[in-house]
């Protein structure tokens, strides 16, 4: 029995960056699919960018939504951060991260745009200074 | 109350793996490769953070030109498609690297780093001239608030890569030296992580500052 178990689990967890598969063609295969998948989104990426084809206010957000898309490619097929249960504490760390980013740079955004459009226009401050 | 005691006694609460198989995963610390690439992972998202300070600053300061030029003015998107389609190739070597590396193949490990290490110079190259060419055309960092931020955000990560770079040769001398000890092959972990985060973060910066920067 508790041969059967070390077998399965012979590793606790994984270092990010490993890979449960240990075989070179599977291996192999995976970095190919994350290339080919990277390379489908980044060309839909450059070609919706110069595209008269849809809607122009759309365009912004189809790029972050492909970006984010690809980034999450890299992680998997690349730096192999999965679901898996060996694999908690890697995503763990990696959701914290995100929470800050997402603070930073939305509430940078959302901070600044309400400062711009409160904030009087320059001549007009200028003027009061007099 | 007593399934919730003997599951804490057991050292897995979430039940991931059932009890007998908690008792596996408690036999001792973890591996030093999983502690140490546990700790660049949290280096590598900490950097990702500094990043995402970066990128808020241009988002914030991009249309703040000054009178000078703005992105569509300045960006040369076929440029910006050859670095992306270098350093993704370059991301694709190093893990042909990695699994030499864990095959112990020395030949196809030093062949797949030094083709990383060529398109990695190659974005480099690419990057430098177009640097020289914004400043030659007098859009350098002191001409806007928007190219400073510009020019802090990508300039950050081609230092990231150039020391990737010197850290990707002091690898394949490493390995070259001394083959592939247990301590050589985790750093080629790190690196290889190091590497791979780099393109995540110039997938943020093709998409963000050339792309929707040049239609702002």
């Amino acid at each position: 029995m508790s041969e059967q178990i070390d077998h399965l689990h012979d590793r606790p967890d994984l270092a990010p960056g490993d890979e449960e598969e240990v075989r070179i063609g599977p291996r192999l295969l995976g970095y190919a699919t994350g290339l080919g998948l990277s390379v489908l989104l980044t060309a839909t990426s450059f070609f919706i960018a110069g595209t008269d084809l849809v809607w122009q206010p759309s365009i912004p957000v189809a790029l972050v939504v492909l970006a984010i898309a690809q980034m999450g490619v890299h992680l998997v097929f690349f730096l192999h951060i999965t679901t898996g249960p060996d694999n908690t504490n890697n995503v763990m760390a990696l959701a914290f991260g995100l929470l800050i980013v997402f603070l930073v740079v939305g509430g940078s955004l959302w901070i600044m745009s309400h400062l711009n459009h409160n904030m009087m226009p320059m001549d007009q401050i200028m003027q009061m200074e007099r | 109350m007593t399934e919730t005691t003997f599951a804490y006694a057991q050292g897995d609460p979430h039940r991931l793996r059932g009890i007998q198989q908690a008792e596996v995963a408690h036999e001792g610390p973890a591996p030093k490769r999983i502690v140490t690439a546990y700790g660049f992972w949290i280096f590598l998202l900490s950097d990702i953070v500094m990043f995402s300070c970066f990128f808020a600053s241009y988002a914030v300061l991009l249309g703040q030109t000054a009178g000078g030029p703005s992105g569509a003015q300045l960006f040369d998107l076929r440029s910006t498609a050859a670095e992306t389609a270098l350093l993704l190739l370059s991301s694709f070597a190093c893990g042909l690297a990695s699994i030499a590396a864990d095959v112990r193949s020395a030949r196809w490990f030093q062949a797949a780093m030094a083709l990383t290490c060529v398109l990695g110079l190659g974005f480099l190259i690419l990057e430098a001239r177009e640097f020289a060419d914004l400043v030659g055309r007098g859009a350098g960092p002191t001409r806007s608030a928007f190219l400073s931020a510009f020019f802090t955000l990508v300039g950050c990560h081609g230092l990231h890569v150039s020391a990737g770079v010197l850290w990707l040769l002091t690898m394949m001398a490493q390995v070259y030296a001394k083959g592939f000890r247990a301590d050589i092959l985790r750093r080629m972990l790190c690196f290889a992580l190091f590497w791979h985060a780099l393109d995540i973060i110039w997938v943020a910066i093709f998409s963000v500052v050339y792309l929707i920067g040049s239609g702002a």
